[in-house]
């Protein structure tokens, strides 16, 4: 760390294109977290190596956005500083991606719906108005086709497996649901970036990814679970239980040892 | 772009006395032999020039520019890469190299030379088939075992299936021959 600086929290812009980057980095950042927890874990060797590459795909991704949103906020914030000193009302991930990892079921379904979600993010921003964020999520894109039709194949063979697994995975899709309206909720954030050019509302991808993941829930024999009247509202800052535990695991190194590296 | 001018030049090291700096273009195609040398260091069998993440090489008035590309977003192996070229091009008396990070056009596979190709195959790992980077693979669903298309690159049986969508590093997949038994790795086309 620089030389004066200390382990105090920073705060962030209320810019909106800031808002809706770190929305962007933390959703990554946080799956990635969430994601490392399995290695050594998973269930199969192939699994645990798949799931802690995919984490390694999104924390370079991660990486890459919250650089640039540090970039755009210009008050000099670096990855490192954005990633490890702000306090949990500024991360700005969908609540769904701090949830803990639960069974292996509730992981590989949470991994379809996200990649489902990053992928149509991702290729409409290869589109951006910010040249850099088109050039991350052109290389980002492939890598959620990846992700998605890996976690696809899980969901179909899970769903439609023995009954065990499939009452874990129609299980899973009940405790996934409640949070999936928060991807397409509409607000001035989501207003300016569409209107900036700088990418989608998330709200108008909303069609695509049902359509999308439903054809696989039906391949896999998943009854798709009523609309939820629950609100969650991580990427507005107001998160869950879960995010103090999982932040203090994230930062604990550089909190307790400001500024260290490899 | 430099010139063979008399001014001392900024890119001579103390250690690599380099009395008549040369002409610009000698100096990229240098730079381009040097490149040649540096291996991958996840699969030490190919350059990085062969794996297509050189995307240019500038001389300027200091030395030299080197314009690499990430293969994944989350490659670890960059900054290791970054640092030989930096390393093989000081030590080859070229100057000053700086690293620019380029992410677009994104990395892909079909960007692997001939030479590259030819080289991971003797390595034990099939190289990429050609992909279209745009489109990406149609979503296909896979029983639990995969059999594959791929040739073992031991004993060249089409009889190989998947036994890993993931391998030991990002780019890899796993997999076996039914035929010899032996395991291979397949650099997945992104």
């Amino acid at each position: 760390m620089k030389p004066g600086l200390d382990m105090q929290s920073i705060r962030v812009s209320s810019d909106p294109a800031v808002q809706y980057l770190l929305r962007l980095g933390d959703t990554c950042l946080i799956l990635a977290q969430r994601l490392g927890e399995w290695c050594g874990h998973a269930p199969v060797l192939e699994e645990d190596i798949a799931l802690t590459n995919m984490a390694l795909d999104l924390l370079g991704q991660a990486r890459a956005v919250l650089t640039r949103a540090g970039e755009i906020e210009t008050r000099g914030h670096d990855e490192d500083q954005l990633a490890f000193l702000r306090d949990e009302r500024d991360y700005l991930n969908l609540t769904l991606v701090e949830l803990p990892n639960g069974d292996f079921a509730f992981t590989v379904l949470r991994n379809f719906a996200m990649a489902s979600l990053l992928r149509l993010l991702w290729e409409q921003l290869a589109a951006s108005s910010d040249t850099e964020l088109g050039a991350i999520a052109g290389k980002a894109v492939k890598e959620a086709r990846y992700h998605r039709q890996h976690a696809a194949d899980w969901v179909v063979r899970l769903g439609d497996g023995t009954e065990e697994s499939a009452r874990r995975m129609q299980d899973a899709l009940h405790r996934l649901w409640l949070y999936v309206p928060e991807f397409f909720e509409a607000d001035a954030v989501d207003e300016y970036a569409a209107s900036s050019g700088l990418g989608p509302r998330w709200a108008d991808l909303r069609d695509a990814w049902l359509a999308e993941t439903t054809a696989v829930f039906d391949k896999a024999k998943l009854q798709l679970p009523p609309e939820p009247k629950f609100r969650s509202e991580g990427k507005r800052g107001r998160h869950s239980e879960h995010m103090g535990y999982i932040l203090a695991d994230l930062q604990y190194l550089q909190r307790a040892y400001p500024g260290g590296v490899w | 772009m430099s010139s063979a001018a008399s001014t001392p030049s900024p890119w001579q090291g103390e250690g690599h006395p380099h009395p008549d700096p040369l002409p610009g273009r000698e100096r990229e195609e240098r730079a381009w032999a040097v490149l040649d040398t540096v291996l991958d260091p996840e699969v030490p069998v190919v350059s990085v020039r062969d794996l297509g993440i050189v995307r240019n090489v500038v001389a300027c008035d200091d030395g030299l520019e080197v314009v690499l590309t990430p293969t994944y977003s989350g490659c670890p192996a960059i900054e290791a890469i970054e640092r030989d070229v930096c390393d093989a091009l000081g030590n080859a008396g070229l100057g000053t190299v700086r690293v620019r990070m380029q992410r677009a056009p994104a990395w892909t596979t079909n960007w692997i030379s001939e030479e590259g190709r030819r080289k991971l195959l003797e390595y034990g790992i099939v190289p990429p088939q050609p992909v279209n980077a745009t489109q990406g693979v149609p979503m296909q669903w896979m029983p639990q075992r995969v059999p594959s298309l791929l040739a073992c690159p031991h004993c060249a049986s089409r009889s190989t299936e998947r036994l890993s969508a993931f391998g030991s590093t990002a780019c890899k997949a796993l997999y076996r021959c039914l035929a010899c038994g032996e395991p291979f790795e397949h650099f997945k086309p992104i």
